[in-house]
């Protein structure tokens, strides 16, 4: 059947390449990156942004977005986004990291970015181990879950226990907007839409350091089918990582869309 | 013509700024000119020193190990640079803060009682220009003209109210080092 | 152009402020802290960016986002905080974008201490990041020079999309001296064709890596560096030479070694030795085809640094056993004295020196006799 006008249901969004992502069956990351493609396109904002990727599976996020991309080393994302958003204030500037990226090796970056106030938006992607070096133990990884690197189940004695950054980063002054969402359902994934879009909101206002992080699933490396790892999401992950708005500034909660 | 002066004594007592006041009036007798500090922890109030040389060529090494000219504000900077210094050169030092004579013979070793003097003016914080008018009596490439001009050309516009006893300094230094 | 009297830490600062520089990341370390503190009060008062980072990872990746938005930028540090930075640097070498860094170096390895030292030239000119990059590197003798220097930089780093460091020490940078500062030139954001600055309605979308999934597409990369090092090594070498005319023997020494070489060579002069001073400006291009002349001519080179001998080894390449070459070092901090470069002059014009013996193993065994 010929698409046409009148029996369009779903588009590739603007802000899109044509590329097809590199992203294995099942992984939530495709869905991330469509809600933040329809996000730009709605708010007209793609010509004017500067997306930075991060080190882990979305090392190739470049590629599938339609406006200026630069690719960060490990964990600096937050640092190089500031270094743009500095020198380009009226620009809309996002990174787009993992876990192991974000709050492993990067959690300096991140949290003085947060401090700082940085306008900068953060989408965080949480699927509890580094997916691309192939399922090691990430600071997210959940208490007695075996990864590649904790083959026996993560045991916090030695290991110690899985960090809640959007609890510790809503700490901070300089945080306007920070919440977790999931990607585990439809009805999750309208509200992470709605939430990335609060994030670049308050972005484009001028309201400080703006993140969501998003609950998403990797079965390859959790050995589960794609179904299975959703429920693990909603089941487990939500679990210990509740959903909810960790810090929403008087001035973000003003913002109606 | 090159000239290497060290200046040494406790942080606190104007040594740095003392060795600037220096700098300035060669830099502005269209000499070339060179100060450097010891820098580092004994900011925080140890012995500070600064070496400044005057040239009238491109300056190679701004650190020398035998000064001919030296100002040393306490004891420890008098034991230290009457050691160092060259042959045939002269050592100022404030006598206020000094308890022995000198131990060379191959040197000349000006006595000044800086602190003294400094609050005869009525500011004992002068003793380091003191120090500075008495160094000049040995120094004939710059002339106590020099550092007055230098003086009320760089001194800082909030400070400028104190020039008239920094000369006055200057020149009671160098009128108790000339007579020795 | 009237003189003014400026510490070398804060004339390097306003040096790049008059170069058009627009954003500065850096975080405190000493001997240069100086360039942080005085940019902290001088880039907000002319509207330009300044952040102390939370680290020097956090620095050169801000100078890194920066860079590729098409604009001025500069960090500065010390060693052990120019160690931390070198991953962005290699970063930002394979991203093909223009960078300014300023090391004023000292006394290491490890945390070592605040002195003088040059003790990370081969960091500088051979080593730091991984992979293969080449890089400009200047090295300043005095705060006039700093200056130029400084200015300079940035237009080497846009012109050529390298890494450009300026590599001082401790010395150049707490120092004062008399110096005449250029004018300031206007802050101009050039319209590059590689800055990712937005697609603002008026082109397809760029994208700024160092990411060559495919080897030979990263050995391209790898043989653009080199192709545009080339042009820099036939372009940019500098150096500047002194009592070079009648000289019989050379001393070769950068910046505070350099001119503490020159206060030993107008010694050796007065003397009447006839040894001249050469000074390499640029250390990355490195001055080999002027050393390789001078090596058909004289008897004799002295190479002076403040470390183990590191420019050394390219000095000793250029010569390629024409000439014998000695090494005298000071290391950890420790500044020579005009007079001992004097004592390693006077040994090298007696006369008894030799093409056979390694450098660094004569001086070595010279130092431990000296202890």
């Amino acid at each position: 059947m010929v698409p046409t006008p009148n029996n369009l249901v779903y588009e590739r969004p603007e802000g899109f390449t044509d590329a097809p992502t590199h992203y294995c069956p099942g992984c939530t990351h495709g869905i991330a990156h469509r809600l933040v493609a329809e996000v730009l396109e709605e708010m007209g904002v793609l010509d004017k942004t500067i997306g930075v990727a991060p080190v882990g599976c979305a090392v190739f996020a470049y590629n599938y977005f339609d406006t200026d991309f630069v690719e960060a080393p490990h964990g600096r994302a937050p640092a190089m986004a500031t270094g743009i958003k500095r020198v380009l204030p009226d620009r809309v500037v996002f990174t787009y990291q993992g876990d192991g990226d974000l709050a492993s090796i990067g959690m300096g970056e991140i949290v003085h970015a947060a401090a700082r106030g940085e306008n900068i938006t953060v989408i965080f992607i949480n699927n509890a181990n580094f997916g691309m070096t192939g399922g090691q133990m990430a600071p997210t990884t959940l208490p007695g879950m075996k990864t590649t690197s904790s083959p026996n189940g993560r045991d916090v004695e030695t290991q110690g226990y899985p960090i809640r950054t959007s609890e510790l980063l809503a700490t901070l002054d300089g945080a306007g907007y920070v919440v977790r969402r999931s990607l585990h359902d439809p009805k999750n994934i309208r509200m992470a839409k709605k939430a990335i879009r609060l994030a670049f909101e308050t972005q484009v206002r001028g309201l400080g350091f703006s993140m969501v992080e998003l609950l998403s699933t990797c079965p390859t490396n959790w050995n589960l089918t794609p179904v299975e790892s959703l429920k693990f999401v909603g089941d487990k992950m939500a679990a210990y990582f509740p959903l909810g708005d960790y810090k929403i500034s008087s001035g973000v909660a003003q913002i109606k869309v | 013509m090159q000239k290497e002066i060290i200046i040494a004594g406790f942080g606190g007592q104007g040594v740095l700024f003392g060795g600037q006041v220096l700098t300035f009036a060669a830099m502005d007798a269209g000499k070339e000119v060179t100060w450097i500090p010891s820098y580092g922890p004994e900011m925080r109030g140890g012995t500070a020193n600064c070496t400044i040389v005057i040239a009238d060529d491109e300056i190679g090494s701004p650190l020398v190990k035998n000064p001919p000219l030296a100002i040393a504000l306490n004891l420890p900077s008098f034991d230290k640079y009457e050691d160092e210094l060259q042959t045939g050169g002269t050592l100022v030092v404030n006598k206020s803060m000094v308890d022995r004579g000198p131990k060379r013979s191959d040197i000349k070793v000006i006595f000044v009682p800086c602190n003294e003097i400094a609050e005869e003016i009525g500011d004992r914080k002068l003793l380091n220009m003191v120090a500075i008018g008495a160094l000049l009596s040995v120094l004939p490439e710059l002339t106590l003209k020099d550092v007055e001009t230098a003086l009320e050309a760089h001194m800082p516009e909030r400070h400028k109210n104190l020039l008239p006893k920094n000369i006055e300094a200057l020149k009671r230094g160098y009128e108790a080092a000339k007579v020795q | 152009m009237t003189r003014e009297l400026w510490e070398g830490n804060q004339a390097i600062a306003e040096a790049a402020v008059r170069a058009g520089l627009e954003a500065y990341f850096g975080y405190p370390i000493t001997p240069q802290t100086e360039i942080l503190e005085y940019l902290s009060r001088r880039m907000p008062e002319l509207g330009r960016a300044f952040v102390q980072a939370e680290s020097e990872l956090g620095a050169i990746n801000m100078v890194y986002g920066a860079a590729c938005a098409g604009v001025r930028v500069m960090s500065t540090s010390s060693s052990p905080g120019v160690s931390l930075m070198m991953e962005g640097i290699s970063y930002i070498a394979g991203t093909e974008i223009p960078m300014v860094l300023v090391n004023v170096m000292r006394g290491g390895p490890g945390l070592g201490n605040i002195a003088p030292s040059q003790g990370d030239y081969n960091q500088a000119v051979h080593g730091g990041g991984h992979g293969d990059y080449p890089r400009i590197v200047l090295a300043p003798a005095s705060v006039q020079e700093a200056v130029d220097l400084t200015m300079l930089s940035f237009d080497l780093a846009e012109k050529y999309r390298m890494v450009t460091m300026i590599i001082a020490d401790g010395c150049i940078g707490q120092m004062m001296e008399p110096i005449q500062f250029p004018e300031m030139k206007p802050v101009v954001r050039k319209d590059w064709d590689w800055a990712t600055n937005g697609k603002m309605g008026k082109r397809e979308r760029r994208l700024l890596t160092s990411i060559y999934l495919d080897p030979y597409e990263e050995e391209k990369t790898n043989l653009r560096l080199l192709e545009r090092w080339k042009q820099i090594q036939a372009n940019e070498v500098r150096y500047k030479e002194y009592f070079m005319e009648d000289a019989e023997y050379v001393v070769i020494g950068f910046g505070t070694a350099g001119r503490v070489s020159l206060s030993a060579v107008r010694a050796a002069r007065q003397e009447g030795i006839k040894v001249g001073l050469l000074r390499p400006v640029t250390v990355s291009p490195f001055p080999s085809g002027a050393i390789e002349d001078l090596a058909k001519r004289v008897s004799g080179m002295l190479v002076v640094e403040m470390n183990s001998g590191q420019m050394l080894e390219d000095v000793r390449l250029a010569v390629k056993g024409r000439v014998p070459v000695e090494f005298y070092g000071r290391m950890g901090g420790v500044v020579p004295f005009p007079d001992e470069v004097l004592g390693e002059i006077h040994r090298m014009a007696s006369g008894k020196i030799t093409a056979d013996i390694n450098p660094r193993d004569a001086w070595y065994e010279r130092m431990v006799a000296m202890k």
